[in-house]
């Protein structure tokens, strides 16, 4: 009953024209910033020499350490950039007290909200962030949203140091006609949707139609498909929320087509997601010949990583399947393609015949391109989900932001011309890469900040007197932080909610009902 | 995949209980021995079961220690609590790229077959080379008795992020 239509631009580049670029030691990777952070850290007890008690103040209310020179150090997001950032700080730093500062109730931040429920081994580095929690130099206070609640500013008057590190939570725009209709939806939005992000409860995603049009080829892209195209016998047993699988379920989606503005050989995603992909149960892959004209000779002087992943693309594209594959690829119903050298340009909507009323809404699209073949196609479609990447927004005016970039300006993490302030994770680097990337990322903004600290750029001098001087402003202000401690009783009623129904969590999907949990 | 990573570092976590305690109970049970014995045949080398692994950090620091066959180096990471930032943060499961090492030529031949799977979280590791693999994944022997493993240096490199 839905009908979009997107109309594409043939990009026919020729596969020359890609040869050319590498041989001119231009960069063939693309630059698209769609990818999964995938969560980080490690499982070895860096802090077992610490387990011995909470000496410092555990609750912000407490004991010791108000009146004395500790370096006090505030982490903006708990994410895995602020627990990477936080872990190197304490474990470099013997008297160093870090508290992170979450906006939601609950921590983790992307591995909890985007991270895949199919990938439940990537989410084993919140263990790690767990031990940083509850390491007795180290505070959770959740619950508080910085910009609004208390500014960066107020928090550098009473911390040493302060490390932003709240990510990217917007999206880029297509920036084309008709993209705001209804039924085309960010990919963050819908990761959002079905990994229980508190904002996105409410998209309910109209999945009635046959095809869907993923816009980008990241690691995004390729989770949202996994997730329209898995038997939902596969994700009953994830921590996808209830909401989401019950859509799922009634889901009518059966051809997914994953649409890239470049070629083959500039995919963005990675190569363990392509072969779930490949691998995935009850699909199989269609895609067009045409579009990988020239590709095998281009691979000749790529780098390893960049070879396999196109080899791995080309033999599921194109090679003949062996007798079992045959097999499993007959039976498959669901259907997953890549198409290539296509630029959105304008989404339309299809005229609807049947419902007269509230036509406004009824309306869906089709793109229009203009591109340098200028050839145009037209994919009619129910379902357009936008995944081209992630955007980090300003959260405080203070803050120096590069609007264009969309990232906190700095030099190894040291935010310009802000002493004593630190970005670390997607806000420093724009969001690309996998877990690891953002380890390392915020490892070396701690080592910055170390630095700092060490030659005296940081004053150490004057006493600070971290979340206490905090607490006061935020009881004015009418705000309840949620301690770590409190995080867990949440985590344990989703883990026995989840546990009830096979499932390894039942993720709580609003705030005010964490909060309930919480003040129980 | 996830399932049989699963199952294999259920494997490896249970082999590396066993070989804890069997560590712990060796050097009593030999001393016992060779408390009974030492008048006519000397003291035996203890622990001979063990395999001697030498990590070089990422600041060049040497660091010896002993593993038992059919321990991944990932275990014996943990189980020795080596001081290496970042080490197997998915726990072995191969989700991720953190417990990649390098190896001489002549010892990464003697590794062993790589998997598909893990070329692929190879493929988005640091500093990638021609004898890299992932700790987890590489299982001591008594024929890596003495074999050196290279944590590469984290560098904070434009290519691997935009890759990455």
């Amino acid at each position: 009953m839905i009908g979009q239509k997107l109309l594409f631009s043939g990009l026919r580049t020729s596969a020359s024209r890609w040869i050319n670029r590498l041989n001119e030691g231009e960069t063939f990777l693309t630059h698209v910033s769609f990818k999964k952070v995938t969560g980080i850290r490690i499982q070895f007890k860096i802090d077992s020499k610490y387990v011995l008690g909470n000496f410092y103040c555990i609750n912000g209310r407490g004991q010791a350490s108000f009146s004395s020179c500790s370096p006090k150090v505030c982490i903006v997001g708990s994410g895995p950039a602020g627990f990477y950032t936080a872990h190197h700080v304490i474990k470099a730093r013997q008297d160093a007290e870090v508290d992170i500062y979450e906006r939601l109730p609950v921590p983790f931040g992307l591995v909890r909200f985007g991270v895949a429920p199919d990938h439940p081994e990537v989410k084993n580095v919140i263990n790690t962030f767990t031990q940083t929690a509850k390491h007795s130099r180290c505070n959770f206070y959740g619950n508080i949203n910085v910009g609004k609640d208390v500014s960066v500013e107020e928090l550098q008057q009473a911390y040493h140091a302060v490390v932003l590190s709240y990510g990217a939570e917007d999206n880029r725009k297509m920036g084309i006609p008709g993209e705001d209709l209804a039924g085309v939806y960010s990919a963050k939005d819908f990761v959002g949707w079905y990994n229980g992000l508190p904002s996105c409860q409410k998209l309910n995603p109209d999945l009635s139609c046959d095809t869907a049009v993923i816009l980008g080829q990241g690691n995004v892209a390729l989770d949202v498909a996994r997730i329209l195209l898995s038997p939902i016998n596969i994700l009953k047993k994830t921590d996808i929320t209830q909401p989401a699988l019950e859509a799922l379920e009634k889901s009518q989606v059966r051809r997914v087509l994953i649409v890239g503005r470049r070629g083959p050989i500039q995919i963005a995603c990675t190569i363990k997601e392509l072969r779930e992909m490949a691998k995935l149960p009850g699909t199989r892959p269609e895609m067009l010949a045409a579009d990988f004209d020239g590709i095998t000779e281009a691979l000749k002087n790529v780098p390893r990583p960049r070879k396999r992943l196109t080899e791995l693309l080309l033999k599921t594209a194109l090679e003949v399947p062996n007798e079992e594959e045959q097999e499993r690829r007959s039976k498959a119903s669901r259907v997953w393609a890549f198409q290539f050298f296509r630029s959105p340009v304008e989404v339309l909507a299809i005229k609807y015949t049947g419902v007269k009323s509230n036509l406004k809404q009824l309306e869906f699209f089709h793109v229009s391109a203009s591109v340098l073949t200028g050839e145009l196609e037209d994919v009619p479609c129910g379902l357009i989900i936008s995944s081209i990447g992630y955007k980090s927004t300003l959260i405080d005016p203070s803050v120096p932001f590069d609007s264009h970039k969309a990232i906190v300006p700095n030099i190894n993490g040291r935010v310009q011309q802000v002493a004593g302030l630190y970005c670390s994770g997607w806000l420093k680097t724009g969001p690309t890469g996998v877990i690891a990337t953002t380890m390392n990322n915020s490892f070396d903004t701690a080592k910055s900040l170390l630095d700092d600290m060490a030659s005296g750029t940081v004053d150490l001098s004057a006493s600070k007197a971290g979340f206490h001087s905090i607490t006061g402003l935020l009881e004015k202000r009418g705000v309840k932080p949620v301690l770590f401690s409190d995080w867990e009783k949440i985590d344990s009623v989703e883990t026995s909610k989840g546990e009830a129904i096979g499932k390894p969590r039942e993720k709580i999907l609003t705030v005010q009902e964490m909060l309930q949990v919480v003040h129980k | 995949m996830a399932l049989v990573a699963a199952l294999r570092r259920l494997s490896h976590a249970s082999l590396g209980f066993y070989s804890w305690r069997a560590a712990a109970a060796t050097p009593t049970f030999g001393a016992w021995i060779t408390g009974q014995r030492s008048f006519t045949v000397g003291s035996q080398p203890l622990r001979s079961d063990k395999v001697t692994v030498h990590f070089i950090n990422r600041d060049g620091d040497k660091i010896t220690v002993k593993g038992s066959p059919g321990e991944s180096l990932l275990d014996v990471v943990i189980n020795e609590d080596l001081d290496i930032d970042g080490f197997g943060a998915c726990e072995g499961t191969l989700a991720c790229s953190t417990c990649h090492l390098i190896f001489e030529d002549d010892v990464f031949k003697k590794l062993g077959r790589i998997t598909d799977e893990e070329m692929d979280m190879l493929d988005l590791a640091y500093g990638l080379t021609d004898t890299s693999r992932l700790g987890c994944q590489v299982c001591l022997s008594k024929s890596l008795d003495g074999l050196v493993a290279k944590v590469p240096e984290s560098v904070a490199d434009a290519r691997q992020s935009q890759d990455g």
